[in-house]
């Protein structure tokens, strides 16, 4: 028996070089310091991800992404099929989840200034990934077919109807139509399922590769001698699998005492009900508009507004090659100081959606 | 060419100019409008109130009804031969009737408006007591207004029907005016408390009856008592039907009762309850069946029949939302659900048929579908206790693993050199 494990295991290394990947995982270090705790967010997305990969395959062996058929083959899922509501609302769940530690992970780099140079692609890619995946949460909340996710994909999609030159043929391109149809359904179920994966796996492999080559980044201010490493494997890969487990405690916890609810169908020829607001993730955004005076000198104002978000959106891509300081080792107060303003803004605006939906 | 352009734009100018100098001349044209606007309150009120008038929209002026020359300035001029003045009270009907009774001139206007009204207003009993010489008696403007009349679809008018109790009850609830007729003065008090006050003021259900639905409207007349059975068939023919194949049809016609009203009154419709059937309180059968008869022992069962089922379909109901808020998805349950309160709706329609067999037929089809939204319930709640328990051992192996982990973390961090 040993010796036919011996063999395989020879067959793959000849092959696929298992044991200088053995050796490069062995070797490989992680420093630890009073900011560590914030390296485990990346192996959390990377854990929820895969939730979301599997949750997700086992939806589609029920699910129909058409107008007649998506809401009720959810109906089917969560009532008929075996452990079908655990699937969807580990999915759903997840899928929330994923977008706020991925928030945490991007928030910790920016503080820690582990954007700076070598790790300026590190931070570039994770920024794409976070798109990406605000991408596969607008995709997926319209697939369900309910009213909720109906009538937010169409304030959503209108908001993008308003950019200048571009806007209307952006929303008409979006939902396959004037608004959003069966033609919209569709083409979300293969973003969702099919583009959107495609340029994960890229951003996800190339985030991944960079840094396993680049190593964790240290904070500012830390020599090297002062830092302790632990290996990373099988110390941080074992710490990391706590967290994993205790977010799947979570998970279920969360999915057995507050289930995925489902809604009510969408109904295209109602009128759009009072207080429809996004995903909590674009919210900051949503309630933004809302707040913004309709005109602001010349310009309207929700287009300032558009503008002001692309803008801001560049120059958060773009902060490794902004903060030189940081590139040079010295710390960067004035972006620590940005980034905090960015923070609070989202937390502000969030909170305020929820707290007085009137608005 | 200068000249020529010059031509050519002071021509162009002479035609809008004229259009507006001819237009200004044919507004100025109705002397009467002009002269009244310009006196006090009561002689001013016409010319602003006619302004709105549903006549003034047809293209009708003070003339139409009134005679005389509306484009003459002086008074006395203008007052010409055919000046009708102001029409005696008693003469009102054949006033409006001179026109809304001209089929052929009304074709006009509007094809489909009806051309009956006074032939109608004479057979009801305000044209009644008119011919009598009461004047008191309510005349076309009682009910229409004067000059500010609205068409009824306006929601303004006096006879839009969520106006029209008010309109009738301007009359009918002043006990003053009514004195000398001896009739009740509290009809549009009641009719405010009935259920079909409330779907149509509250629910703004305009299909919801309200006087002329039941009295009719230019024929307006109390309904004799054998006729409020075939007035409430109107909107209620499946109750009707039931009740005149029931053993009460023949009783009632023979005692002289009037059907639907005995039970439910007549302006104070209260929306009516369970409580009204049975021998309990509250409960109608009771004014006529009396203990030891056989009806009363049917009465008896079909409240008791009626409160197991409904008894059983809150305990169905119970236990689907108690699921629901558990998580469990039970909305095919709910849909079957519905199918139990149609059946219930159909109970209580069938109480007027008063047949035990019947409604023990329809009870037990609902029973039925209950018993299957029952076991749905009892399923639905067996399936969240098993979630909560496999959340329970699940969490317990991971808390297992994660003690494990943390060992193995602490003996291999030994090896770490600080």
């Amino acid at each position: 028996m040993r010796n036919l494990t011996q063999k395989i295991f020879v067959y793959l290394d000849s092959r696929l070089m298992l044991s200088k990947i053995g050796e490069f995982a062995q070797k490989k270090k992680v420093p630890e310091h009073k900011h560590s705790f914030w390296y485990y967010f990346g192996g959390i997305c990377l854990f929820l991800f895969i939730i979301q990969v599997i949750t997700g395959i086992l939806l589609l062996l029920y699910y129909k992404p058409t107008m007649d058929s998506a809401y009720e083959s959810i109906q089917f899922i969560m009532s008929q099929v075996k452990f079908g509501w655990l699937i969807r609302s580990v999915h759903s769940w997840t899928a929330n989840i994923l977008i706020g530690a991925i928030f945490i992970h991007m928030f910790s780099a920016f503080f820690i200034k582990a954007y700076r140079p070598p790790r300026d692609l590190t931070w570039i890619t994770g920024f794409f990934l976070l798109l990406i995946f605000m991408a596969f949460g607008f995709s997926g909340y319209l697939l369900p077919w309910n009213e909720l996710s109906f009538f937010a994909t169409r304030v959503g999609t209108d908001i993008a109807g308003t950019l200048p030159l571009i806007g209307k043929t952006l929303k008409t391109f979006i939902l396959g139509g004037p608004d959003v149809s069966g033609a919209t359904i569709t083409r979300f179920f293969w973003l969702h399922i099919a583009i959107l994966p495609f340029f994960t796996l890229v951003f996800l492999g190339l985030h991944i590769l960079l840094v396993q080559i680049l190593g964790m980044s240290k904070p500012i201010g830390l020599s090297e001698a002062k830092v302790r490493e632990v290996p990373f494997f099988p110390n941080f890969i074992l710490k990391d699998a706590l967290g994993w487990m205790l977010i799947l405690t979570l998970v279920g916890i969360l999915c057995v005492f507050f289930p995925w609810e489902l809604g009510k169908k969408a109904d295209i020829f109602a009128t759009t009900p009072l207080g429809i607001k996004p995903e909590w993730y674009f919210t900051f955004m949503f309630t933004t508009l809302k707040l913004v005076p309709a005109h602001f000198l010349f310009v309207e104002g929700e287009m300032l507004a558009i503008f002001g978000f692309l803008i801001g959106g560049l120059i958060w891509l773009l902060v490794p090659y902004l903060d030189r300081k940081a590139g040079m080792e010295k710390k960067s107060p004035g972006f620590s100081l940005l980034g905090l303003i960015v923070l609070l803004y989202i937390i502000i605006m969030t909170a305020l959606t929820y707290l007085y939906p009137n608005l | 060419m200068k000249k020529i352009y010059i031509e050519r734009i002071l021509s162009g100018l002479f035609i809008p100019l004229s259009l507006v100098f001819f237009l200004q001349s044919k507004a100025l044209a109705d002397e009467c409008i002009n002269c009244h606007r310009e006196l006090d309150d009561e002689l001013k009120v016409p010319a602003e109130a006619f302004q709105m008038d549903v006549h003034q929209k047809f293209g009708l002026n003070c003339t139409t009804c009134h005679g005389g020359n509306a484009e003459e300035g002086d008074i006395d001029v203008a007052k010409d031969k055919s000046f009708k003045g102001v029409p005696l009270r008693k003469d009102i009907p054949e006033f409006c009737g001179s026109c809304h009774s001209n089929s052929l001139y009304m074709r006009k206007f509007n094809p489909n408006l009806r051309f009956d009204q006074l032939e109608l207003y004479w057979t009801s009993q305000h044209g009644q007591l008119l011919k009598t010489g009461d004047t008191k008696a309510a005349v076309c403007t009682d009910c229409h207004g004067i000059h500010g009349i609205l068409e009824p679809s306006h929601p303004k008018s006096w006879v839009f029907p969520w106006n029209v109790p008010a309109t009738c009850g301007h009359c009918h609830s002043n006990k003053e005016y009514m004195k000398d007729y001896s009739i009740s003065v509290s009809q549009t008090e009641d009719y405010k408390q009935s259920v079909h006050a409330k779907a149509l003021l509250e629910k703004k259900d305009l299909s919801a009856p309200v006087c002329n639905d039941c009295h009719g409207n230019h024929g307006a007349a109390p309904p004799e008592v054998t006729s409020i059975g075939f007035v409430c068939r109107q909107c209620h023919p499946s109750a009707g039907e039931l009740f005149s194949e029931s053993p009460h049809k023949a009783a009632y016609d023979e005692l002289g009762i009037s059907e639907c009203e005995a039970c439910h009154g007549n302006h104070k419709i209260l929306p009516p309850s369970d409580e009204m059937l049975g021998t309990g309180e509250g409960a109608v059968c009771i004014e006529c069946h009396d203990p030891e008869s056989e009806a009363y022992k049917i009465a008896t069962t079909i409240k008791d029949e009626l409160d197991d089922f409904k008894s059983k379909m809150l305990n169905a109901e119970n236990k689907l939302e108690r699921a629901d808020k558990q998580g469990v998805e039970v909305s095919d349950a709910k849909f079957r659900l519905q199918e139990a309160h149609t059946a219930l709706i159909q109970v209580r329609n069938l109480t007027h048929s008063f047949s035990l067999d019947k409604i023990e037929e329809k009870i037990k089809e609902g029973t039925n579908i209950i018993a299957e939204v029952s076991e749905a319930g009892d399923s639905a709640l067996r399936e969240a206790t098993f979630r909560k328990r496999g959340l329970i051992i699940a969490t317990f192996f991971i808390f297992l693993l994660a003690i494990a982990l943390l060992f193995k973390i602490k003996q291999i961090e030994k090896k770490i050199p600080q």
